[in-house]
């Protein structure tokens, strides 16, 4: 049993409801009482869709319990392909339908629908919303892919692939998808299949006929895509192009399976390069930064935020443990404690702990960096309506990497704004406290950097009143370098003199 | 004197006839009991709710609340874990281990409600010996109380009925005969002030609400108790007052100027409130609640409105857009009709109502496509498909989270119907 506050993942019959939701022309008829349907919602208003969700619900009641739940199943089977006359059926059972073992699977084949059906078995008591929509994805691609033949060119232009991962309510999937499949043809490869997202029953059948695959989101698309190269015999990219970096490996691995040479450089343009390089954005060095998310835009943002906007990793996690271990092997590459928890409190706690002056996380570390007065992104999902812009934002591909830029630059205090704070501190209508001024700044409470302080430690009023003028923005991590560096040289007081001493010792 | 009421179009109030009802089953596409922790948690302050459930569950409140909410919620999920249902861990061990946890991390709290859900209920896991034993291991600091929530035997507000019923069990008791009013119903903190001042300047009282906002302030039960409903949905904890002596008040809902001044003078009849004084004391909030309501009306006036089933406030609202905005009703769906409770809601509407019971989504939607009303009342999960559909809809959900009661809310009330109509004038995108 586990105390949860906010979970980052829902039920793995959520994770199906992605895939199904995706997809033209699949029907989901779900074993499930009242109440589950306000998964729905989470398509309609989050993602804002237009439609309802392909799924029906069976919506059995206690008192059903001793008679019949099966026959209920039953008609809520044949009345969905009734009415919605799909192409293949998804059958399964939510958390509760999974306990009373009426076996939709066995159930559905008896009742010979003239097209596929496909069972899932989602364990709920042990697996959440990525392994789910993994496993339905995997499945629908087992029981439908069929053997095609591969319209393989012989010339090294004619080459296509598939585009694997993209479902409803994924962080900026839309227009991902649409980066990369341009990214794609500007290389001269065909996509031949984007799956889930917008396919078809038919279209999954002529999965084979790629050359190979991209796996955009591999929490989602890797076990297909394994299958897939077992079965036919096609490779998969393991390079998430997120950042300029990783787009351009992502482009060096896509033409080494194409058996193609490397890519002119200059073919490829984003406006990030110069924009990280460029002097104002001076002040973006060294800035501490907190990442979390799912293991894949964790990783990626770690890249990014280290390699391309040259800050500091302070902190890398991410809360699905079935990609643990690469979270584990990055943040070893940054020096740091990995965080591996899908416990929103244990987030909450390190990222206090470590005050950064960044939060690149999910919507949960976008309240956490609220509460705790820090500057915060969002990289992953969950995903809130926020996260379904109007406007093409993708993550992924060039243009990715400049909204990448725009938006973690955007929260943080601005290059001159900054020292300016720092010179005249006690400025009483430009004081750090009211926040960045070109975020509306007024108001902004002071953060409570008193919790975590060290009470063994006592400041003497004037260091205090020193500590008091560093901007806010930097000051919890001043607090915590002054009291390790008195821990560590057994002062009991800190006094002016400790304060610049320890300044001195650990730079800015 | 009302000419509210006479707005609209004709009715052959059949004054004693309940209108026949359609009672349907098959999908329903409505939240199940948890989801009454959204507001309950904020309303009792110094009560916890810890749902015994799954990960749904916790997705469940965490989506329907819509937003997350910033400060630490009152409420968490207890997930049960595959070692918990293969027996490799004792249920009630861990279920003990968890309360105890939670009690140390939030001492403040009084007041902790076990939640069962549709797992919990399968498992048949016994959360109301569970709470016994809990109680007396943190008593008297924390009162330990149990219901349910599940989907299977509760629908959305069904919830809060079965949290205060639970919570009836648990009233002091009084063994005077002197009349006390009990409200009941969860209603908005600003609501509850003004009818409480209303009650007052009626000569009415002493007067409690339940739930209250600290457990300190619950009301206490005994032979003169009289309770008056402020939410319909309350069937079960109606039995348990009644079980213990208390007496309801019957009265339509105070929702318009209409049903709040005959709720309040249910209550004043009750309290032998000479007539000429209930007039002047409601006088003044009916003719602002009448003025205020004039300003929507023809915005509402002569147009149709269809109900999925939602919050079982539906007959309420209805009565109060029919009667006092002119709408005209097509169907008035609720997941659940109280024919006591609602009798004197029944008989207010006019004859040709279509009511429903229950819900099978999918004909309900034909039938609502069928009538095209100019506005739809229906969940999240509906109303946007239907609104690319063309039709206008208005969240249920917002119903229940706004304060809608009493005189000074009604207009506010009739806004949420309001606005979307006049949106969809607005846009010319």
């Amino acid at each position: 049993m586990k105390l949860t506050v906010w979970t980052y993942e829902g039920p793995p019959h959520v994770g199906a409801m992605r895939v199904a939701t995706a997809m033209k022309g699949v029907h989901y008829v779900l074993h499930a009482p009242q109440g589950d349907t306000y998964a729905d919602l989470l398509f309609t208003m989050i993602e804002r869709r237009n439609k309802r969700p392909p799924v029906t619900y069976t919506t059995f009641e206690a008192r059903d319990l001793g008679s019949d739940t099966a026959e209920i199943f039953k008609r809520a089977a044949q009345d969905a392909y009734d009415r919605y006359q799909p192409e293949a059926m998804l059958v399964g059972a939510s958390c509760t339908a999974e306990l009373i073992q009426d076996d939709p699977a066995g159930l559905a084949k008896a009742m010979k629908f003239p097209v596929p059906v496909i069972p899932l078995e989602l364990p709920s008591y042990q697996r959440k919303e990525n392994w789910g929509a993994a496993e339905t994805f995997y499945q629908i691609v087992r029981t439908l892919a069929a053997p095609v033949e591969r319209r393989r060119g012989t010339r090294l232009d004619d080459r296509s692939c598939n585009i694997l991962g993209p479902t409803a309510l994924g962080f900026r999937h839309r227009d991902d998808v649409k980066e990369i499949a341009g990214l794609l043809q500007a290389l001269g490869i065909r996509v031949n299949v984007i799956a889930p997202l917008e396919a078809g029953p038919e279209d999954i059948k002529r999965l084979g006929a790629a050359d190979f695959n991209v796996v955009l989101y591999p929490e989602i698309a890797e076990p297909a895509a394994r299958w897939l190269e077992k079965t036919f015999d096609q490779p998969w990219t393991r390079t998430i192009p997120i950042g300029i970096g990783a787009t351009r490996d992502f482009i060096a691995e896509v033409q080494e399976i194409c058996g193609r040479g490397p890519v002119d450089d200059d073919v490829f343009q984003s406006n990030f390069p110069w924009w990280s390089r460029s002097v104002d954005s001076n002040y973006l060095t060294g800035k501490r930064v907190f990442i979390f998310g799912d293991a894949t835009h964790a990783i990626a943002a770690a890249r990014v935020a280290s390699e391309e906007f040259g800050f500091e990793v302070v902190g890398l996690g991410c809360y699905n443990r079935e990609f643990a271990r690469d979270v584990r092997a990055a943040a070893a590459r940054y020096g740091v404690e990995p965080l591996i928890t899908d416990d929103y409190l244990e987030v909450e706690q390190r990222i206090s702990e470590l005050q950064p002056e960044l939060v690149l996380g999910t919507q949960m570390e976008r309240h956490i960096a609220k509460r705790l007065n820090l500057s915060c992104a969002v990289i992953s999902a969950p995903v809130h309506v926020q996260d379904f812009p109007a406007r093409y934002a993708p993550q992924m591909g060039f243009e990715g990497a400049n909204v990448l830029f725009d938006t973690w630059v955007h929260p943080l205090v601005m290059g001159l704004e900054e020292h300016l704070l720092g010179m005249f501190r006690e400025d009483f209508e430009f004081s750090d406290s009211a926040g960045p001024s070109h975020l509306g700044g007024h108001g902004a409470a002071e953060p409570v950097d008193e919790d975590i302080s060290d009470l063994t430690l006592h400041w003497l009023p004037d260091a205090e009143k020193e500590l008091r003028k560093i901007p806010f923005f930097v000051r919890g991590k001043a607090r915590r370098n002054t009291e390790r560096f008195a821990r560590d040289r057994d002062l009991a007081e800190i006094s002016l003199e400790t304060l610049y001493d320890a300044k001195a010792e650990y730079g800015r | 004197m009302t000419h509210s009421l006479d707005i609209g179009h004709s009715r052959k109030a059949g004054k004693s006839a309940v209108p026949e009802i359609l009672r349907e089953r098959g999908q329903r596409e409505v939240f199940c009991g948890l989801t009454g922790i959204v507001w309950l948690h904020r309303k009792m302050q110094d009560a916890f709710f810890l749902v015994v459930g799954s990960r749904t569950c916790a997705h469940l409140i965490q989506s329907a609340a819509g937003v997350m909410i910033f400060a630490e919620p009152r409420f968490a999920t207890a997930i049960i874990e595959e070692r918990d249902l293969a027996g490799m861990a004792d249920v009630n061990d861990e279920l003990d281990k968890t309360v105890t946890r939670l009690l140390e991390r939030r001492p403040e709290i009084k007041l902790l409600f076990l939640v069962g859900s549709c797992p919990s209920e399968v498992i048949k896991l016994d959360l109301s010996r569970a709470a016994a034993r809990l109680s007396k291991l943190h008593s008297p600091a924390v009162r330990i109380l149990n219901y349910s929530g599940s989907g299977i035997e509760t629908t959305f507000t069904q919830g809060e009925d079965a949290c205060l019923s639970s919570l009836v069990a648990e009233l002091p008791r009084s063994e005077s005969a002197e009349k006390s009013l009990i409200v009941v119903g969860s209603l908005a903190d600003v609501v509850e002030d003004q009818f409480a001042r209303m009650f007052e300047a009626l000569g009415i009282g002493p007067v409690a609400f339940l739930p209250a906002r600290n457990l300190d302030a619950l009301p206490s039960l005994g032979p003169g108790s009289r309770y008056l409903l402020a939410q319909p949905f309350l069937g079960d904890t109606a039995r348990a007052l009644e079980a213990q002596g208390a007496r309801r008040i019957a009265a339509p809902f105070p929702l318009g100027v209409e049903g709040t001044t005959e709720w309040l003078r249910a209550a004043a009849v009750a309290w032998g409130v000479d007539p000429d004084h209930f007039e002047t004391v409601t006088e003044m909030p009916r003719a602002r609640g009448e003025r205020a309501l004039e300003r929507y009306r023809q915005t509402l006036n002569d147009k149709s409105v269809f109900f999925f089933p939602d919050s079982q406030l539906e007959v309420p609202l209805a009565r109060f857009l029919s009667r006092e905005l002119g709408m005209r009703l097509t169907e008035v769906g609720t997941p659940y009709l109280h024919a006591e409770h609602l009798a004197d809601e029944l008989s207010l509407l006019p004859a040709d109502v279509l009511l429903s019971e229950g819900q099978d989504v999918e004909c309900q939607l034909d039938r609502c496509r069928s009538f095209a009303p100019d506005i739809t009342v229906c969940g999240l999960g509906l109303a946007n498909p239907l609104e690319a559909e063309g039709l206008t809809t208005k969240w249920a959900i917002e119903l229940v989270f706004t304060p809608i009661h009493g005189y000074e809310q009604c207009a506010d009330l009739a806004e949420l119907f309001a606005r979307p109509l006049v949106r969809k004038t607005r846009l010319a995108v």
